[in-house]
């Protein structure tokens, strides 16, 4: 775009602020400047005017008071007399968990839909276009409402499991499923080593911290195992056995430290209104997940068929013609290139995933929006605040995510000399 | 010796192919039983698909339509397939329908409302099907007025004066153009303004007493249901193509301030969700506007979800941009072509062809999304749909209402979504 | 460029839905209109029927304060409102009141900015069980998973009940009545906890409303009232004279079946003032003589509308209970009129 002209005789004149290409950028982007920071002042401004008038001014020392206020779902210490901040925390772990646990199963449905509706199979082709279809063009919060809906009506409650001929049992007497939510059992430590406490601010177990470690460690030996494999292999042609030194180095250790830490299991058993015991799944949570997870899935299928379909089909028929079956072709040719496409659409739907959760305020599953947005702003009746606060964490979580695929993103491009 | 060597020289006649291979019972074999994993595929399936529809379909069909309250619907059903059926009470979407559809609009001004939808199917048109006469656009430019002044009501002034100050830019534009083409440009921006923030009041209000043509006035807060949805979806859309389009323009110039805040701006929405924004129009839009202003809450959505949608159509518009040849920006430029006018000529008319199936999904997605005003107390579909769960005769129904708003909701975005891949592959065989 | 010829006609567009000044009556009548915050759908308080027209207790409030003003009980206009955007929607001038089953409390008066301007329903939150737990007090439900309506006051109550009794409890929070309610009776929860008017209301709708029990513990006071904007106590004052004129109504024994007959001929003083045709009561107010008149031919005096919308003879059937007359062992006490 640049036109090169002669300098002008003459001295400056101010016209060519406007006409002279060179300084002309510079024009328009102190223009621009200036228009938004005009804007911003303006909004400023009449945002301190109005809150002067209410008498309202923007301050965050509610975050610091009692909330008052209980919730179910916790994945760290909480009760009512704990803080604001403290609440909207266990909101943000809430939003986070769901958003985790969605993007793992939309994933895997993801995937499995988008390779089977390219499947030779005439019904399961059809079952799985109409599964993406009726997902993708309904809204996410009718599914969710639905999916609420649906474990309400269709689960038994936990009455059910009483009295001596029960409407309900337990599945292997160890896991209850009810429309309160899924119980299952729970590990437990008769010889815990206790909690360490993370700043005062939650609570990690050191139980979890040394299993995690052993299991590291065996892992890190089973690589070391499976390297020397290698070089043998390489030196002599023969690759020796490794399975029973790998298992051996990871399994031992393991079984180990659950000896020592006492490990057993606490199974869920119906006391008094609920069941008490083991680790309760509640229905908001699962049903958020679920509905979150299956929608998200069939964007995912098409993103994924799209990929698959990009594949010049001469690679397929090259993997074909080296002999490899159908689901090796899939998994070892197709699938790894198919990936550098499928990634970038992929992480929007993470993101979308994430933003999506904060409709979990409709079945009652306190996250970010629900705590902070929600109750908080209810009691304290700081609108601005909360809801800015909100939109910041939000805006923080969704460029983490960007930006942690995005360098993986980097990692797999392919490299094009 | 001699070697007879076995020529065949007639042409032998083509065989049918097997009938394992042919006919209906090759196409299932092919198709449905190809060895043992795919016959256990295809068993699992139709078990799948039996179960589903064996509980569906008595549900769906088997079911009340004329009934006055959840009571009635549910001694009908006893009464007619016994106690252990459960059927549906249709009679709920009966009797209500008009109120999902176009919510408290006034029963006697429904031809307004439906009038506007189809002028809005006529002023599509063009846009959507190229192969129609130009000349009808202009239609679709006078549209969003036409509809707005339907739709609301008032002194048909209103809307012809908001055009007036169209003209008004477009007239300073073109007289000033030959004095000072900056000069213009500032004119055809500042002059409308003036006039339809100071001037335009009292014009209305003049022109309106002497000529005191109108439709009756209706409040927004009469407005609901799936019309709420398509004002919502379609207004916002419409106005953030232009955002949208400056937002992308913004991200891929090379000045570095207008691209910081385009950047900025779009990773912002897109960072947060919607229900922050909508909260933001429910709450927090009255706190950034000087003191006493007072905007109607669906306009504020209408901000909001305007805002929103444009991020994503900067993205999509964006997308357009990077897959047009560099040698097309290059063209422009040989051929001496300023900026805009390269933009105008050449880029856009490229860029945009190759996003529109974006801006389709973009929009199926907001359409979509005006679900979430229900949170902030409009009554779209789903906030209808508890409103009425309020009202004591239809207390305790649930699957009916949702499986209606969902039903429509696939029809709308389900023809949209096959309507963008007709136009996918409508430019696939294009260049590109 | 774009950007800004799109806040211009925005600009446009908000123009004409109008300023908020100092003083609301003057807003409300150059308007023609009053506008209502009410809920966006609340069995008995206010739920807009087939033809979308507002009805309910919180509701004929707001038809009578149109009356007492435009003498014009339809000139009024309602605004759903959530829990969440109803003292932003009543402090940013989107409604000039807002009726919405709303708990007076310090913080929402003092802290909030608002002024609440009398009680038109004396609540208390309480609990419904089914009949088959056996649980006969809130005390034996250590354990429990009960059912909140979020975003009110319901929540702190319940968190302060179950502390001061020591006992523990899994709350299950839901944001709509009808959703509580479909969670209540598939039993996803134990209890379902809310105003004892909304308990009510929600058991009448029942199926089998006899297997479900309200128990007696009522763990707060919820006195329910309209609110309007502080810093107008003129506008306060109408509106909170309004409600006092419905309640003196009933104690005088003025209904809308006998209050034009009243007017013309009555020998009581204080009913002559109430209904304008002696003193100068309106004129005070700001509004004509015949205000209170016209508030009462609304919907009728308070124990008409309770009657007719949340009465014993309607499926919501609350008893007057602490909301009869003072003359009848209630808390209804309206201030003289003179």
């Amino acid at each position: 775009m640049a036109i090169a002209s002669d300098p002008p005789k003459g001295g400056f004149q101010l016209s060519q602020l406007i006409y002279d290409t060179r300084y002309r950028s510079m024009t328009i982007q102190v223009a621009t400047l200036i228009g938004v920071l005009a804007l911003v002042f303006w909004l400023g401004a009449n945002v301190t005017e109005n809150l002067a008038e209410l008498g309202k001014p923007i301050d965050f020392g509610f975050l610091g008071e009692p909330a008052g206020y209980d919730i179910n779902q916790r994945l760290i210490e909480y009760d009512n007399q704990d803080i604001h901040a403290r609440a909207a925390f266990v909101g943000l772990l809430n939003t986070l968990l769901v958003a985790f646990l969605g993007c793992i199963l939309a994933t895997v449905v993801g995937v499995l839909v988008g390779v089977l509706r390219l499947s030779h199979n005439w019904i399961v082709a059809k079952i799985m276009t109409v599964y993406v279809e009726c997902f993708r063009n309904v809204p996410v919060l009718l599914w969710i409402v639905l999916a609420m809906a649906i474990m309400i009506e269709a689960l038994p409650q936990p009455r059910d499991f009483r009295g001596d001929d029960p409407a309900a049992s337990m599945l292997f007497d160890a896991f209850a499923f009810t429309n309160r939510g899924v119980y299952i059992p729970e590990p437990l430590f008769s010889r815990s080593l206790g909690d360490f406490s993370f700043f005062g601010i939650f609570d990690i177990s050191i139980d979890l911290i040394a299993i995690l470690a052993v299991l590291a460690a065996g892992i890190f030996t089973a690589k070391k195992i499976g390297a020397q494999a290698d070089q043998i292999q390489n030196q002599t042609g023969i690759r020796p056995k490794t399975w029973p030194k790998t298992a051996g180095v990871i399994l031992v250790p393991l079984l180990a430290i659950l000896a020592i830490l006492g490990f057993h299991l606490g199974y869920p058993a119906l006391k008094g209104f609920n069941f008490d015991g083991g680790t309760h799944l509640r229905n908001s949570l699962i049903a958020l997940w679920l509905a979150l997870s299956f929608y998200t899935a069939a964007f995912i299928a098409e993103i994924v068929r799209g990929g698959i379909m990009a594949i010049s089909k001469g690679q397929s028929e090259a993997a074909a013609a080296l002999g490899l079956r159908p689901n090796r072709i899939m998994r070892l040719v197709v699938l790894p290139q198919a990936l550098r496409i499928i990634i970038p659409p992929l992480i929007s739907q993470y993101l979308n995933l994430t933003k999506n959760s904060s409709l979990a305020i409709a079945v009652g599953y306190m996250d970010l929006t629900g705590t902070l947005m929600g109750i908080t702003l209810n009691q304290s009746g700081r609108e601005l605040e909360c809801v800015m606060l909100t939109m910041l964490i939000y805006l923080a979580i969704s460029l983490c995510i960007s930006g942690a695929f995005n360098i993986y993103n980097q990692r797999v491009k392919l490299k094009e000399r | 010796m001699e070697v007879k060597p076995y020529v065949r020289t007639a042409m032998l006649d083509g065989k049918p192919a097997p009938v394992t291979s042919s006919g209906p019972a090759g196409w299932l074999k092919k198709n449905l039983f190809d060895g043992p994993w795919n016959t256990a595929a295809t068993l699992v399936a139709l078990v799948v698909v039996f179960l589903l529809l064996s509980h569906l379909l008595p549900w769906v069909f088997q079911s009340v339509w004329n009934a006055e309250n959840l009571a009635e619907c549910r001694e009908i059903i006893d009464a007619t397939w016994g106690p252990e059926h459960s059927g549906a009470c249709w009679a709920v979407i009966h009797d209500r329908y008009l109120q999902l559809i176009y919510g408290f609009y006034p029963w006697d001004f429904l031809w307004r409302p439906n009038l506007t939808f189809a002028m809005m199917l006529v002023a599509i048109a063009p846009v959507l099907f190229t192969q129609l006469p130009r000349k009808m656009l202009i239609f679709s430019c006078l549209f969003p007025f036409i509809g707005a002044w339907l739709l609301w009501g008032g002194s048909i002034w209103q809307p012809v004066m908001v055009l007036a100050g169209f003209g008004i830019g477009a007239a300073a534009f073109r007289y000033l153009a030959k004095v000072n083409r900056i000069l213009s440009i500032a004119a055809a921006i500042v002059l409308p303004v003036i006039w339809w923030v100071f001037v335009m009041e009292t014009v209305v209000h003049g022109l309106h007493a002497v000529i005191p043509l109108g439709l009756e006035p209706v409040q927004s807060n009469q407005f609901g249901g799936f019309m709420v949805s398509i004002i919502i979806g379609l207004t916002a859309i419409t106005c953030s193509l232009p955002l949208g389009i400056m937002l992308a323009l913004g991200r891929q110039t090379e000045l570095f301030i207008v691209r910081t805040f385009s950047v900025g701006f779009i990773e912002f929405i897109r960072g947060v969700p919607l229900i922050t924004l909508l909260f933001v129009a429910s709450t927090l839009l009255n706190y950034f506007m000087p003191p006493g202003t007072n905007f109607d809450l669906i306009v504020r959505v209408i901000i909001m979800a305007t805002l929103f949608s444009s991020a994503y159509i900067a993205e999509v518009v964006r997308g357009g941009l990077a897959a047009l040849p560099k040698g097309q920006y290059e063209a422009a430029d040989s051929l001496g072509l300023d900026y805009w006018q390269a933009q105008q000529l050449i880029i856009m008319p490229q860029a945009l062809k190759i996003a529109i199936p974006g801006i389709v999904s973009t929009f199926i997605g907001l359409f979509k999304d005006t679900t979430l005003v229900s949170i902030i107390g409009i009554l779209d579909p789903i906030g209808l749909s508890n409103a009425i769960r309020a009202d004591s005769a239809w207390n305790g129904i649930y699957w009916e209402l949702f499986a209606f708003i969902g039903f429509v909701f696939f029809i709308f975005c389900f023809s949209m979504s096959r309507y963008s891949m007709y136009l996918e592959r409508k430019l696939n065989t294009g260049h590109r | 460029m774009t950007k800004k010829v799109f806040w211009g006609v925005l600009a446009a567009a908000s123009a004409v839905a109008g300023f908020a000044s100092a003083d609301t009556l003057d807003d409300v009548k150059a308007r023609g209109k009053l506008i209502c915050g009410t809920s966006t759908g609340l069995a008995g308080f206010s739920a807009p029927d087939a033809n979308g027209r507002y009805e309910g207790f919180d509701v004929a409030y707001c038809r009578a304060l149109a009356g007492a003003i435009f003498g014009d009980p339809e000139a009024v206009d309602f605004k759903p409102l959530t829990t969440t955007n109803r003292f932003s929607a009543l402090s940013a001038g989107e409604v000039d009141v807002l009726a919405r089953n709303t708990t007076w409390t310090l913080t929402r008066d003092v802290d909030l900015k608002n002024t609440f301007i009398g009680v038109n329903y004396y609540d208390g939150q309480g609990f419904m069980v089914p009949k088959e737990l056996g649980v006969t007090s809130a005390r034996e439900l250590d354990g429990a998973t009960v059912c909140i309506q979020t975003g009110t006051t319901t929540e702190l109550n319940l968190a302060d009940f179950f502390r001061a009794n020591n006992i523990s409890y899994e709350p299950v929070p839901i944001e709509t009545n009808a959703e509580a309610q479909q969670q209540y009776l598939a039993g996803a929860c134990d209890v379902y906890t809310t105003d004892a008017s909304g308990l009510a209301a929600t058991r009448a709708s029942f199926e089998a409303p006899g297997d479900h029990v309200i128990l007696p513990e009522i763990i707060s006071k919820e006195p329910l009232g309209p609110l309007v904007r502080q810093g107008d106590d003129h506008w306060a004052d109408i509106a909170s004279w309004t409600l006092n004129a419905l309640i003196a109504a009933e104690e005088l024994g003025v209904t809308s079946a006998n209050i034009d007959e009243l007017s013309e001929s009555t020998e009581n003083p204080e009913i002559a003032r109430l209904l304008g045709t002696e003193g100068n009561l309106g004129e005070m107010l700001g509004l004509s003589q015949d205000w209170a008149a016209n508030a009462i031919k609304a919907e009728g005096n308070y124990g008409e509308i309770f009657e007719k919308y949340i009465g014993e003879g309607t499926p919501i059937g609350l008893a007057r209970g602490l909301n009869a007359q003072w003359t009848e062992g209630g808390l209804l006490y309206a201030p003289p009129f003179r």
